[in-house]
C-alpha cells in the first residue's frame, strides 16, 4: 500500500512553526524567514506539479503562466478596481482553472515531447500577453501598489505573519495532496503513469484524471501567484518567464519527482540557492542550475527524496 | 455447458478493421453465448488481438457493430466499456509495475467503487469506508488467484507466470460479465499452464463469460465450449471443439494453412 508516513509530516510542521523563532535568535540568518516566504510560495506550486508530473507521469513547461495569471488577476483587480484581495485571489483561481481546462483538454491528449511543447508554447504566449497588454498589465514595467493582506482587522503586513499565512496554506495543500495520493484517485494517477491502455481497460477515465490534476496543479500555482503579488506589492512579467517554469522542473527533479516530499525539499533548496547562496553568481546562476539538473538526472534519478532508500539499500547488503 | 437459454452476451456484426492498406479483420460475424467459454485461434497476425482491442474499446472498428447485452458499444471509449462489464488482459503483460500486487487488484475495483477528488483530499468518512471495501475485495481476489501472500510485493518483481495471474486478478476485480483473455498461457511452463486452465474454468464457474485467445491447443480443446478460427482476419471455421478439430485437419491438408 502506498502509505506516506505521518511522523515526518508532524516533524515538518513543528519545524515550520518554530523556524521564525530560531531564525530570529541567530543574527546571521535573521532574514531567512523572508526567504522562507518565497520558499513556501514555490512549494505550493511544486506540490501540485509533483502530483501532475511525478505521480501522473505528465509534463508541463507552462506552470509559470498559471503562477502569473494568479498574480496578475490579483494585481489588476485590486489596483484598478479596488476589489477585496481575498475575492481577487478566488477569482484568480477560478480564471486559472478555466484557462487550464481550455488548454489542458486538447493538449493532454498529447504525450511526452508533444505535451512539453504544447505547454511550453502556452507559457510563452501568456508571457507575451503580460508584456504586451500594457493597458492592463503595465507591460514590462509591471504594476506597483498592490495592497497587502488582512483578515478581519488582522494585518499580515509583517514578514513573520505573512510567513505563517503562506506556510499554513502550504501545509494544508500538502496534507490534501498526500490524502489524494493515498486514495483511489492517487492509485488511478499512478496507473495512468504506468500504462494508459491498462488503466483505461480497468475503467479509469484517463483524460478526465489528467485534466483534473492539471487543473488542480494550475490552481495551486495561481494561489501562489496571488500570495506573491500581495507580499511584494509589485509584479512584473520577468517573474513568470519560461526560465521560471524550468526552475520549477529543477526543483522537482532535485527533490525527487516520485515522492511528494521531493516537492518540498526541492522548492526549499532552490529558493535558498537563488535568493542567498548563489546570489553572487548573478548571470552564471543558470549554469549552476544546469549542472544541478545534469548531476541529479545522472546520479540521483529519484532526487534527494530517494537518498534514504539508497542508504537503506547499503545497510541491507 | 451452462448456457442460459442460449442467450448471446456479445454479437460481432460485419466488423471490418483496416490499418492503412492492411485489412486486419474483414467482415467478421460471430456471437458469444452468455456463460460460455469461447476460444479464438489462428496464426500470428490473423487479427485476434485486434478483435480484442475493438471489443474493449482501444479503438473503434472501421466498419460494423459490436453489441454487448443487446446494446452497441463499438463507439464507446475503453473506460466506458469497462463500466459496462467487459474486462481484459493483455498479450504482453501490462501491469502497473510501479504499484504493489495488492494495489494492482485494488485499481481493478475502479469500476465498482469510486471516490471523488475532493472526497479523497479531505478524507471524508465515506472515502475511508470505500477504501476499506476495496481492500477487502482485492484480498478476496488475491486469495482466489493464489497470490495473497505476495500482496506487498511490487508487481514487476513477480515471475511471468504470476504476472499473468495477477492480470487476470486485476481484470476480475472490475466484476466483469465478460472477460477477454489474450494468451493467458503464453510463456508459462506446464504446471503454470495447468493452473491457468483451472483458474479460467473457475472464473467461468462463477458465471463470467470467457473469450479466450490462446495458441496452446491443449488448453483450448480442454476448456472451450466453442472455437472460432481466424485466418488473415477472416473466419475460416467455427463450432464445437471436436468439429473444429476435424475441419482444421481438413483445412490444413488441403490448403496448407497452419492454424
Ligand atoms: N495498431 C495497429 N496499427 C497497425 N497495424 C496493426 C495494429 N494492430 C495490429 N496491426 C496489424 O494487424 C494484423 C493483425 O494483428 P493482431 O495483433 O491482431 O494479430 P494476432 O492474431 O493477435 O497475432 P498474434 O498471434 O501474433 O498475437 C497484423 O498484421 C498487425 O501487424
Ligand atoms: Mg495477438
Amino acid at each position: 500500500m502506498l502509505r506516506i508516513a505521518k511522523l515526518p509530516i508532524v516533524i515538518f510542521a513543528v519545524f515550520i512553526i518554530t523556524f521564525p523563532w530560531i531564525a530570529s535568535q541567530i543574527p546571521a540568518i535573521n532574514h531567512y524567514t523572508d526567504i522562507m516566504v518565497f520558499a513556501g510560495i514555490y512549494c505550493l506550486i511544486t506540490i501540485g506539479l509533483s502530483l501532475f508530473m511525478g505521480y501522473a507521469g505528465q509534463i508541463s513547461l507552462g506552470h509559470a503562466a498559471f503562477y502569473g495569471i494568479g498574480a496578475y488577476v490579483s494585481a489588476i483587480l485590486t489596483v484598478k478596481y479596488g476589489l477585496n484581495p481575498w475575492v481577487c485571489m478566488c477569482i484568480g483561481m477560478a480564471v486559472t482553472a478555466a484557462v487550464a481546462l481550455l488548454v489542458g483538454a486538447p493538449s493532454l491528449k498529447l504525450k511526452g515531447h508533444y505535451l512539453a511543447m504544447a505547454t511550453l508554447a502556452f507559457g510563452i504566449i501568456v508571457f507575451i500577453i503580460f508584456n504586451e497588454e500594457t493597458e492592463w498589465t503595465g507591460g514590462p514595467d509591471g504594476m506597483a501598489g498592490i495592497p497587502g493582506l488582512s483578515l478581519l482587522g488582522f494585518d499580515f503586513s509583517s514578514v513573520g505573519r505573512y510567513y505563517y499565512l503562506v506556510w499554513g496554506i502550504v501545509l494544508a495543500a500538502f496534507v490534501f495532496t498526500v490524502n489524494v495520493i493515498q486514495s483511489g484517485t492517487g492509485r488511478a494517477l499512478r496507473a495512468i503513469h504506468a500504462s494508459e491502455p491498462a488503466a483505461s481497460a480497468m475503467g479509469v477515465d484517463v483524460s478526465r484524471f489528467k485534466i483534473l490534476v492539471f487543473v488542480y496543479s494550475a490552481v495551486l500555482a495561481s494561489l501562489a501567484g496571488s500570495l506573491y503579488a500581495h507580499y511584494l506589492n509589485f509584479v512584473n512579467p520577468s517573474t513568470f518567464d519560461l526560465f521560471f517554469s524550468i526552475k520549477l522542473l529543477i526543483m522537482i527533479a532535485l527533490g525527487g519527482m516520485h515522492n511528494i516530499w521531493g516537492a518540498v525539499i526541492g522548492a526549499g533548496l532552490i529558493t535558498f540557492l537563488s535568493y542567498e547562496w548563489l546570489y553572487y553568481f548573478e548571470e552564471f546562476e543558470v549554469i549552476v542550475y544546469g549542472a544541478i539538473l545534469l548531476l541529479v538526472t545522472i546520479f540521483l534519478p529519484k532526487g534527494l527524496a530517494g537518498v534514504p532508500g539508497i542508504v537503506k539499500g547499503w545497510f541491507r547488503k | 455447458m451452462n448456457f442460459v437459454e442460449e442467450e448471446n452476451i456479445l454479437e460481432i456484426n460485419r466488423v471490418v478493421m483496416t490499418f492503412g492498406g492492411l485489412m486486419a479483420l474483414s467482415n467478421l460475424n460471430f456471437q458469444v453465448k452468455k456463460g460460455s467459454i469461447k476460444a479464438i485461434i489462428g496464426p500470428n497476425g490473423s487479427g485476434k488481438t485486434t478483435l480484442f482491442n475493438i471489443i474493449t474499446g482501444s479503438f473503434p472498428p472501421t466498419k460494423g457493430t459490436v453489441r454487448f447485452k443487446g446494446r452497441s458499444i463499438e463507439h464507446l471509449k475503453a473506460h466506458k466499456i469497462a463500466d459496462r462489464g467487459i474486462s481484459r488482459t493483455f498479450q504482453t503483460v501490462e501491469l502497473f509495475g510501479n504499484m504493489t500486487v495488492m494495489e494492482n487488484v485494488m485499481l481493478g475495483c475502479h469500476t465498482q467503487v469510486r471516490t471523488s477528488f475532493m472526497a479523497s483530499g479531505f478524507v471524508l468518512p465515506q472515502s475511508r469506508r470505500k477504501e476499506k471495501r476495496i481492500r477487502e475485495n482485492a484480498l478476496k481476489i488475491l486469495k482466489f488467484i493464489g497470490l495473497a501472500d505476495k500482496f506487498k510485493d511490487s508487481a514487476d518483481s513477480l515471475p511471468l507466470g504470476e504476472q499473468k495471474l495477477l492480470e487476470i486478478g486485476r481484470a476480475l476485480a472490475s466484476e466483469p460479465e465478460l472477460i477477454c483473455l489474450d494468451e493467458p498461457a503464453a510463456g508459462l511452463n506446464e504446471t503454470e499452464t495447468h493452473m491457468a486452465s483451472s483458474l479460467i474454468k473457475a472464473i467461468n464457474a462463477k458465471g463470467i463469460t470467457v473469450l479466450l485467445v490462446e495458441h496452446d491447443m491443449k488448453v483450448v480443446m480442454n476448456i472451450s465450449d466453442e472455437i472460432l478460427v481466424l485466418n488473415y482476419g477472416q473466419k475460416i471455421a467455427e463450432g464445437l471443439p471436436e468439429d473444429v478439430r476435424n475441419s482444421l485437419s481438413v483445412i490444413e491438408a488441403y490448403l496448407g494453412v497452419e492454424a
